[in-house]
């Protein structure tokens, strides 16, 4: 049985298509069979990041309307052998989705495949619901401020209640905390939220702190999941996110301010 | 989706006299009964009542169960349920529509005993107050923004409540963590409900309808137990030391 993923965050603009990108690459690469759906039916990202835009054919809703099979929609992804990305429709709106055909399709992929992570449109709606509705575990992207982690905990909420495992009173879904766009200096200087605060209000187990940077910009204009980019920091950052959930035991890394490095380094005020 | 509207369960509090029996001739109870009933005429006129055999089962006295049915109707009374019988006695009540009482039946002769002997109680003594909330409502999860807990009876709460999130409760409202969402104590009236928080952070507190918002509310002391109960109309909102 695979284990069903869900990225989700409330809000919009968080990270999550690039955070579906990265840990389902940083799974696959780890010889897990992956596949990743793209939920954001009308908006579709996924293929962009994932740099296969030019090779879809059929997607996610052909595939729960009969009209192809999801062999013919799954592409192989050209950097990893072991991950399948399933595109959303850009022509259609989350109607075309539904409960039971998301059901379908996340139990025939199942038999096939370790990981699936779906990547949940923003929002609260019908779009996230169905991403959510079946998964087994929840990685809530967040960034510091508070509006994020208000819609967040609202997603959380949701989760506990609405999903699958919630309804059928089976043991519920693992939720993980992903603090990402973490700019240790502005929160130093006390311009964004800390690690600390967000952990307060959220309670939650924490997979990792994604630091803001430059080479996120950099993968998504390039169609390359910024995991593949090993020397740079949200990279790397990425990479201890997938080992951590795969039950490894990774320190925190990117999350001290280097101004404030110095300082001590030098003494200074 | 949304069925909420159709019905509710709630539990509730419920007032009836019990009859207990110390004598199985019917004509007499039959006398009895309407000596008492012209005594207080608009108390007893279509009152419920819960008639209790567990004196005459032990000293081995039977009564007819469809007879003295029969009878309370008679007498515009309505026999709600049935204490202390025997299992046939109990089988026919329930073939006749009068559910078993079994929770307490036989062993609690203590307080009937001590009225039978005072004949100068006055005429309502009979009536036992049985004012049992449901048990308390206990949630282990944090309640998330967006989410509304109701708990007829109070509600005990281990984890964080966040802000955009509503808690309310008939009685009293305990919350073992931090309280950032609205909590409202009593909802249905009670002004004795209390609440009691670890970390009060609220951005509304409420007692039987009385409230104050997180901007009346700058003042209390953070991450320190509190307690909020009313007084004279009022607030209070007290340091738990």
């Amino acid at each position: 049985m695979a284990r069903i993923i869900v990225v989700t965050s409330g809000k919009g603009g968080v990270g999550k298509t690039t955070t579906s990108a990265a840990i389902a690459m940083g799974l696959a690469k780890r010889g897990h069979k992956t596949a990743v759906i793209d939920f954001d039916v009308g908006l579709r990202n996924l293929d962009l990041i994932m740099g296969c835009e030019r090779r879809v054919v059929y997607d996610f809703v052909n595939v729960i309307n009969g009209e192809a099979n999801l062999n013919q929609a799954l592409i192989k992804d050209k950097n990893c052998n072991q991950l399948y990305i399933l595109p959303a429709s850009q022509t259609r709106d989350k109607d075309a989705l539904n409960l039971e055909g998301v059901g379908r399709v996340l139990e025939e992929l199942s038999k096939d495949f370790k990981y699936i992570v779906c990547d949940s449109p923003a929002g609260i709606e019908k779009g996230a619901y169905l991403a959510m509705y079946y998964a087994d575990d929840a990685f809530v992207v967040t960034n510091p401020e508070v509006s994020s982690v208000r819609d967040s905990d609202r997603m959380l909420g949701i989760l506990a209640s609405k999903s699958r495992r919630a309804e059928l009173n089976m043991e519920p879904i693992k939720e993980y905390l992903l603090l990402t766009r973490y700019d240790p200096d502005r929160v130093e200087s006390g311009e964004m939220l800390g690690l600390d605060d967000v952990q307060e209000i959220l309670s939650l187990h924490l997979l990792g702190v994604i630091p803001e940077s430059k080479s996120v910009l950099n993968a998504s204009n390039s169609g390359i999941p910024v995991i593949l980019d090993e020397k740079s920091d949200a990279g790397q950052a990425y990479a201890d996110v997938v080992a951590r959930y795969l039950g490894e035991k990774k320190p925190l890394r990117f999350i001290d301010s280097k101004k404030g490095f110095l300082r001590k380094l030098f003494g200074g005020k | 989706m949304d069925q909420s509207s159709i019905l509710d369960f709630r539990s509730g509090t419920f007032f009836a006299p019990i009859l207990v029996l110390y004598n199985n001739d019917l004509e007499k109870i039959e006398q009895r009964l309407q000596e008492k009933i012209a005594s207080a005429p608009d108390f007893f006129s279509s009152s419920p009542v819960l008639f209790d055999l567990s004196e005459l089962n032990e000293n081995d006295k039977k009564i007819d169960v469809e007879a003295l049915i029969s009878l309370l109707r008679r007498l515009s009374l309505f026999p709600v349920g049935i204490r202390g019988g025997d299992p046939s006695q109990e089988k026919r009540a329930l073939e006749l529509s009068v559910p078993v009482d079994s929770g307490r039946s036989r062993n609690d002769a203590i307080l009937p005993e001590i009225q039978r002997k005072d004949d100068t109680m006055p005429e309502v003594q009979p009536v036992i107050r049985e004012a049992v909330r449901a048990p308390a409502m206990m949630i282990t999860q944090p309640v998330r923004s967006g989410q509304r807990i109701y708990a007829a009876s109070d509600l005990v709460i281990l984890a964080q409540v966040s802000a955009g999130a509503e808690i309310m409760a008939e009685g009293n409202i305990h919350v073992y963590n931090t309280l950032r969402g609205r909590a409202l104590a009593g909802v249905q009236g009670d002004t004795a409900a209390r609440f009691f928080c670890l970390d009060l952070q609220a951005e509304l507190v409420s007692i039987a309808g009385i409230y104050k918002t997180s901007e009346d509310l700058k003042e209390t002391p953070k991450k320190k137990p509190v307690q909020v109960y009313l007084r004279d109309q009022a607030l209070i909102i007290e340091e738990l030391s």
